[in-house]
């Protein structure tokens, strides 16, 4: 894929480090304010998707990158699901939350018992799972002509 | 609520139709039906985001599958002729399990408040005690992922498919063997 004009890119090296920034601080405070997985998720995979639109990429290293993103995203379910299983080694059931881990302190960041690191692996998951989705419609389909 | 059970007695006799009838036009129509009344019900329960998210995908996958039985054959050839020797096992164990299902579903119904009444039950209990029993501020976090984890992990899994689907049919290996068929 080719990549942008110099002004594209001045602006997306600008925005990139912002955007996950920013989606990276909506996955962390899912449990506080409107966010959370799904949407912190969604702004982290912008940040790679812009990146590799502007700058553009040679086929190795995409091949790599669908790779890896698509094993971090499995990665990110398994997490999701074991924190899930973890209320059965606790002898409570699926998705046990309060009784478990307590609630913590509400409006601090640690609190909400699994709220958070399950925030996370839903975060970490949705963030690959677009950028894999991006780099198998649209990215291959550029190389291929090139 | 004598509407809601008028509404499952249609979702029932238009299922048994689906699979019985042997004009596929007129199964997917009968499939379209139990679709429809499904939201009709979400409306009478008051979850109008449902109705809608209901509509769309039953109204595509009607078009989808009238389109494709159009193009295609309109007679299902697949249905069994008659009862045979083989069938008999498993006929008998469907039978013991819905009679068993049927028994257990009769003493844990017992348990319940009244299908669809109060409408709003549940949701007021999340809204009331989402803060006391999980310690999230904020409260939709509190429902998805505390009360309803279930839904989320099911979500997670749609997501999940949808990335493996996209991902088996752009592969490389079958992409690459069309296209060198292609261009040359």
């Amino acid at each position: 894929m080719r990549g942008m004009s110099p002004i594209v890119q001045v602006i997306a090296r600008l925005l990139a480090g912002m955007l996950f920034l920013f989606g990276t601080y909506v996955v962390l405070h899912g449990h506080l304010t409107p966010g959370g997985g799904f949407a912190g998720g969604v702004l982290i995979a912008a940040a790679f998707i812009l990146m590799s639109l502007a700058f553009g990429s040679v086929e190795q290293t995409e091949r790599n990158s669908y790779t890896l993103s698509s094993v971090i995203e499995s990665l990110g379910g398994v997490l999701f699901v074991s924190l899930a299983l973890a209320g059965y080694a606790a002898g409570t059931f699926f998705f046990q939350n309060a009784a478990v881990y307590g609630t913590g302190t509400p409006l601090k960041l640690i609190s909400g018992g699994i709220i958070l690191p399950a925030n996370i692996a839903i975060g970490i998951k949705v963030g690959a799972g677009l950028f894999a989705i991006f780099l198998a419609l649209g990215a291959s389909r550029f190389v291929m002509k090139d | 609520m004598t509407e809601l059970y008028v509404l499952l007695a249609a979702m029932l006799i238009a299922a048994l139709v689906a699979i019985e009838i042997r004009d596929l036009l007129a199964a997917a129509v009968a499939l379209g039906i139990v679709g429809f009344s499904v939201a009709i019900m979400f409306i009478l329960l008051q979850a109008p985001d449902l109705a809608i998210v209901q509509i769309v995908v039953e109204t595509m996958t009607v078009v989808f599958f009238a389109a494709v039985i159009l193009r295609t054959t309109n007679v299902d050839g697949t249905l069994p002729g008659g009862f045979t020797r083989s069938m008999v096992f498993p006929a008998a164990m469907y039978g013991i399990f819905g009679v068993l299902f049927l028994v257990a579903v009769g003493r844990a119904l017992g348990a319940l408040p009244a299908f669809g009444s109060p409408t709003m039950l549940v949701a007021g209990q999340y809204i009331a005690l989402g803060l006391e029993r999980t310690g999230a501020a904020n409260v939709v976090a509190a429902i998805i992922l505390d009360f309803r984890g279930y839904d989320t992990l099911g979500e997670a899994t749609v997501l999940f498919t949808a990335v493996v689907g996209v991902l088996t049919i752009t592969r490389r290996a079958g992409r690459k063997e069309r296209l060198g068929g292609g261009e040359s």
